[in-house]
């Protein structure tokens, strides 16, 4: 029987399967960042144990960094030892850090890949959930805790369990604005937060295939949003093109892509789970709730919580109407936002802000709220300037920032206040994930920008 | 890592489904650089409610957090099971536990133990009834008792060994150095390296 694309790469790295135990993968990758890396480190010290690999490890700073004046000392005292603390791990054991301020520094999911370091057939790991966003090249990529950073720190492997496998194939062609992202929110509204649960998912089919590298980034990104660690999918020419002249792409490329090739499901494979999305009737998706799960295309209005069957998810939906503030019944277009947010490792890099900034240039935002744009890193900001869109968003009197994880997780000073209401194209819409008290309507840039523009949840169509 | 074979206390009832990690520890409360003080984080947002579960004098003491599917989605942070286990909890039973949060905690040795949801709803029942209601988690005969009640639960035998010796996974993996090595020797040169930096 044939296999699956991600059997193949688990089993190119396998160093060790034995009765009963989880098998010992070699980790070819491991993205480091501030937050979930001080006390791995400190494991390490205690034990007096090295880095294994240093040359397979890269870190930068993201979480937890300012995006207004970057080189000037981080106000927050806690939050600058915990920046210092990696600048001293990173320097003590030998890593590779791109700081503040570094032309590499950026959200840690945006910099791998754009130093041609996400290669297919890897396994990829960083302790970071949206780890997965490094699956659209076909590799393995996940999140994993602290603990488990220490463990492939030390051993440059982890004990893991081989998940089970999921295919979604998404057929048909998209309509003019309608984008990733919809058919990312579009699929966890169908399988629900825990449907991808103990699953790899390899995303198929036609409209995948249409979706540039950016696009089926921001795909496997909110893979985890639909509880599966992994999701990915099989490279072709679209994805060795795109590695083609980075600084890391192998310098024997036609070796690397002849191994490439191989990187496919079999025709007889077998998934234990197939699901279908049809791509050719979906519209721009936002979320209404405090679940991913919970979105509705845009033309939608706000659910009766009464209308729905299941008594654990008419509970949900209740609790959620009453956080976010809204009415059954109401259409969501008729929702005012307060702040919009272009950034984050699902929608900050350079395609993202192209899109917006198509919507948003000649005109203004609307008086009644602000926009953040909050590139992924520092060469998507360099980029963007260069092709004047920061430019774009200033005339439109949207504020320009430098790269980080920003509001997607309102850990640095970019949050919501108590009741404030976004429309961000970031990834999860958690109570208070971007402030305490703040509502989050998650969203694609073309509907952030028409959003914008408008003052109330919108898509370019109705511009 | 402390080993765990059984463990008796009280319980708290949770009466939520996808109850994220932000919801557990908020990102703000993530600076800290050691693996303790995470306790004042814990369910911070819903802490300002008196109403609130762990608010109500006749749940403080409790260690067994019983909660509803869908515990620990979201972000991978494993600030969340130190949150949980720095404030006291020794086990959470769900029905549906998110995977890396699942990983996480059983690396760390707070025991997630799923059972079914109606076993779930019947121990909220029970402790909501008398809040001084012992729960038993025994990992030796993989069950959860109270009462007259006792439930079996699924663990694999290896992550079952590892917690009752209390044994470290890294001390484990690098008894297979040989293994690794020999591995590394036979890496195709075309994958790529972080290091000498290349522009």
């Amino acid at each position: 029987m044939g296999k699956t694309l991600a059997e193949k790469i688990w089993d190119d790295h396998i160093v060790r399967s034995a009765a009963g135990e989880p098998d010992l993968l070699y980790i070819d990758l491991q993205l480091i960042h501030e937050v979930t890396s001080a006390q791995a480190f400190d494991g390490l010290r205690l034990a007096g144990r090295k880095v294994r690999r240093p040359d397979l490890t890269i870190a930068t700073e993201d979480h937890n960094t300012p995006t207004l004046d970057i080189l000037k000392p981080i106000a927050d005292p806690v939050s600058k030892l915990q920046i210092d603390t990696l600048r001293n791990n990173a320097k003590e054991f030998g890593i590779r850090l791109h700081s503040l301020g570094d032309a590499d520094q950026g959200v840690v999911h945006v910099v791998g890949p754009q130093l041609g370091i996400t290669q297919p057939g890897m396994t990829i790991v960083c302790g970071d959930s949206h780890t997965s966003t490094h699956g659209a090249f076909g590799a393995i990529a996940f999140g994993i805790g602290t603990s488990e950073v220490e463990h492939v720190l030390a051993t440059q492997t982890l004990p893991s369990t081989r998940p089970k496998m999921m295919a979604i194939n998404v057929e048909g062609k998209l309509k003019t604005g309608v984008t990733a992202k919809d058919i990312i929110l579009a699929i966890i509204a169908q399988i629900g937060t825990g449907g991808g649960q103990g699953y790899i998912i390899e995303y198929r089919g036609s409209a995948i295939r249409e979706l540039s590298m950016e696009g089926r980034m921001t795909v496997c990104n909110m893979s985890i949003e639909a509880g599966a660690r992994a999701g990915l999918i099989a490279p072709d020419q679209k994805t060795f093109d795109y590695i083609k002249g980075k600084p890391h792409a192998p310098e024997d490329f036609a070796a690397a892509q002849g191994y490439w090739q191989t990187l496919f499901s079999d025709s007889d494979a077998k998934f234990d789970l197939e699901i279908t999305l049809d791509a050719d009737n979906l519209e721009p998706f936002v979320t209404w709730g405090t679940n991913p799960g919970q979105g509705l295309p845009l033309n939608a209005s706000v659910p009766n919580p009464a209308d729905i069957k299941d008594a654990e998810a008419r509970g949900a939906a209740e609790r959620a109407l009453e956080y976010m503030g809204l009415t059954a019944g109401t259409p969501l277009k008729k929702i005012a936002i307060d702040t919009v947010f272009l950034g984050s490792c699902t929608n900050g890099r350079i395609e993202d802000l192209r899109a917006a900034a198509s919507i948003l240039e000649g005109k203004k935002i609307a008086s009644t709220l602000r926009m953040l744009v909050v590139p992924g890193s520092e060469r998507v900001r360099q980029q963007a300037m260069t092709e004047g869109l920061d430019k774009v968003f200033l005339d439109a009197g949207a504020e320009w920032r430098n790269a980080g994880c920003s509001m997607c997780l309102g850990m640095n000073p970019d949050q919501l206040s108590v009741g404030e209401r976004s429309a961000s194209t970031s990834n999860r819409n958690f109570e208070g994930r971007q402030g305490k008290g703040g509502r989050t309507h998650l969203v694609s840039p073309l509907v952030a920008a028409a959003t914008a523009i408008r003052g109330t949840l919108s898509s370019p169509a109705d511009l | 890592m402390e080993k765990f074979i059984s463990h008796t206390g009280s319980g708290v009832p949770l009466r939520r489904s996808n109850v994220d990690t932000d919801q557990i520890i908020p990102a703000v409360y993530l600076k800290r650089v050691t693996r303790s003080g995470f306790e004042d984080g814990l369910f911070a947002a819903w802490r300002n409610d008196p109403e609130f579960v762990l608010n109500q004098p006749q749940y403080k003491s409790g260690t067994v957090l019983v909660a509803g599917p869908e515990f620990g989605t979201g972000s991978s942070r494993e600030h969340a099971v130190w949150a949980l286990q720095n404030y006291g909890f020794k086990a959470v039973i769900s029905s549906r536990f998110a995977d890396i949060f699942r990983g996480n905690s059983l690396k760390g040795g707070l025991l997630t133990v799923i059972l079914p949801q109606e076993a779930v709803e019947a121990l909220w029942v029970a402790i909501e009834k008398d809040p001084s209601t012992q729960i038993k988690v025994d990992l030796d005969s993989r069950t959860v008792s109270y009462g007259s009640t006792s439930i079996a639960f699924e663990l694999d035998d290896y992550t079952r060994w590892r917690l009752m010796e209390g044994l470290d996974d890294i001390g484990l993996t690098l008894k297979q150095t040989d293994s690794i090595d020999a591995y590394e020797a036979k890496r195709p040169s075309y994958k790529p390296k972080t290091l000498p930096i290349r522009i």
